[in-house]
């Protein structure tokens, strides 16, 4: 039994379509149907972050969503953030100022988590961006590095560049 | 592909959820996700219909009546977090929800199907105990209120038919100087509770406890309601001495060793968390009273 749907999603600003099993994740349809390999599948199931991607502007676990329910909605993932051609955006900069980042894993999932995080909540501690962050596993940086970071881009965006 | 194949279905209005309910066998209602996708994603759960409820506008809203807040199934846990009117008039909830999950988790994550998942350990399932809260449930033949204390029929089972679906639920809101604390362990932030407990006091001019009501979650099978807790501390001066000693009747929750802790374990944080949970609830009731 495979039933399928066609679906209309806006990926990062682009209307695309597609015909898709229903039981297919949102991470699924990005990474195979859309050859955005960008979000990144952890434990599937919730737990990792990995996935994360915004859903009409707010994060969201891609391997918690059918695909077929974004039908009609706008997603952005970690391809969205700077264009290919474009040099990276404040907080992939910092990430790649901080050292943020090691094998690489995770970070799209913790991009997006504080693209919505930081757009949200411009004033922040060192605290906020741990619990902001605490939905995100990294297994390699300690997580220290990407506090820095994000504070880099908190106070940056305030006028105090770091 | 990660889940078994099902049917699915996206009805726009209630009815038509519960007449899809009525002509498939083994059928599941998809709410925010964030436990049912999980299973089917590993598979635990297996169903031949998957009932999405994301397109039934009409179950998501956050009303303030006199004294009670009516709240849609279907209300995402983010949009009760950012409710100014819940932060003013019921800040327990608040409390609490910080605690669910993730940022991530509960942007898509609903009050109703936190009820219905049941996990004991559910913070918000702990708060509709510790308020008295009412569920509606609307079936074929219209609309039912289950009081929240008689809603778990078992463990992470609601007192609920296969054709009925939970639609709202109803927390009535404590008087302006209630004092309110909601205190958890866990072993990493946004994991499930060891053990939570909710406290909401309400003290009266000479300093004594007019009004009390403390709910255990995370101990036992279904979420505790404390009423010999409650009984002990009405009409008693607050202080310490009357949390340690009421906190004490957590050692007789009758509570299961699992993967994680012992027993005995459990019982001990709900005590302590009592305590804490009391002594901070009272002191905001004492602290709102003299402002």
């Amino acid at each position: 039994m495979t039933v399928t749907r066609k679906i209309a999603v806006t990926v990062n600003g682009l209307r695309r379509e597609a015909e898709v099993p229903v039981r297919l994740t949102l991470a699924d349809l990005l990474r195979k149907k859309f050859e955005l390999t960008g979000t990144h599948l952890g434990c599937e199931h919730g737990v990792c972050g990995a996935c994360t991607v915004l859903f009409d502007g707010v994060s969201v676990r891609a391997c918690l969503m059918l695909a077929v329910q974004a039908d009609n909605h706008a997603i952005e993932t970690v391809e969205g953030l700077a264009a290919a051609d474009a040099p990276l955006n404040d907080l992939q900069q910092a990430f790649s100022d901080k050292h943020a980042l090691q094998c690489g894993f995770c970070t799209p999932g913790i991009l997006m988590t504080l693209t919505e995080f930081l757009r949200d909540n411009p004033v922040v501690s060192e605290e906020d961006i741990k619990i902001a962050i605490s939905g995100n596993i990294c297994r390699c940086t300690g997580y220290q590095p990407i506090v820095e970071a994000a504070m880099q881009v908190v106070k940056a965006r305030q006028g105090n560049p770091s | 592909m990660k889940p078994p194949a099902f049917h699915y279905f996206d009805p726009t209005t209630v009815a038509e959820a519960i007449g899809l309910l009525q002509h498939n066998e083994n059928a599941k209602i998809l709410a925010g996700g964030q436990s049912l996708m999980p299973m089917l994603n590993m598979r635990f759960v297996q169903p031949d219909a998957l009932i999405d409820l994301n397109r039934i506008k009409d179950l998501s809203f956050i009303r303030r009546g006199t004294d009670t807040f009516e709240i849609g199934a279907m209300t995402r846990q983010r949009d009760i977090e950012f409710s100014p009117e819940i932060r003013a008039d019921c800040p327990i909830v608040i409390e609490a929800i910080e605690n669910v999950g993730h940022r991530q988790t509960r942007n898509r994550g609903t009050i109703g199907g936190s009820l219905c998942h049941l996990d004991p350990a559910a913070e918000l399932v702990t708060i509709a105990g510790v308020l008295d809260g009412t569920v509606e449930v609307t079936g074929p033949e219209g609309r039912r209120d289950i009081h929240f204390l008689a809603f778990p029929a078992g463990y992470m089972t609601p007192a609920i038919e296969m054709n009925e679906l939970v639609t709202g639920i109803r927390l009535p809101i404590w008087s302006k100087t209630h004092g309110y604390a909601f205190i958890e362990c866990a072993r990493r932030h946004g994991d499930f509770a060891l053990a939570s407990v909710a406290a909401l006091i309400e003290v009266d001019a000479e300093g004594r406890i007019a009004r009390a009501a403390v709910a255990v979650g995370g101990v036992a099978s279904v979420p505790l309601r404390m009423s010999e807790m409650e009984a002990g501390l009405v009409g008693q001066a607050a202080g310490d001495d009357l949390f340690k000693k009421v906190s004490r009747i957590c050692e007789t929750i009758e509570s299961a060793a699992d993967a994680h802790v012992p027993a005995g374990y459990r019982r001990h944080l709900a005590g302590v968390l009592s305590f804490r949970a009391l002594r901070l609830a009272s002191m905001r009731a004492q602290k709102r009273r003299a402002s």
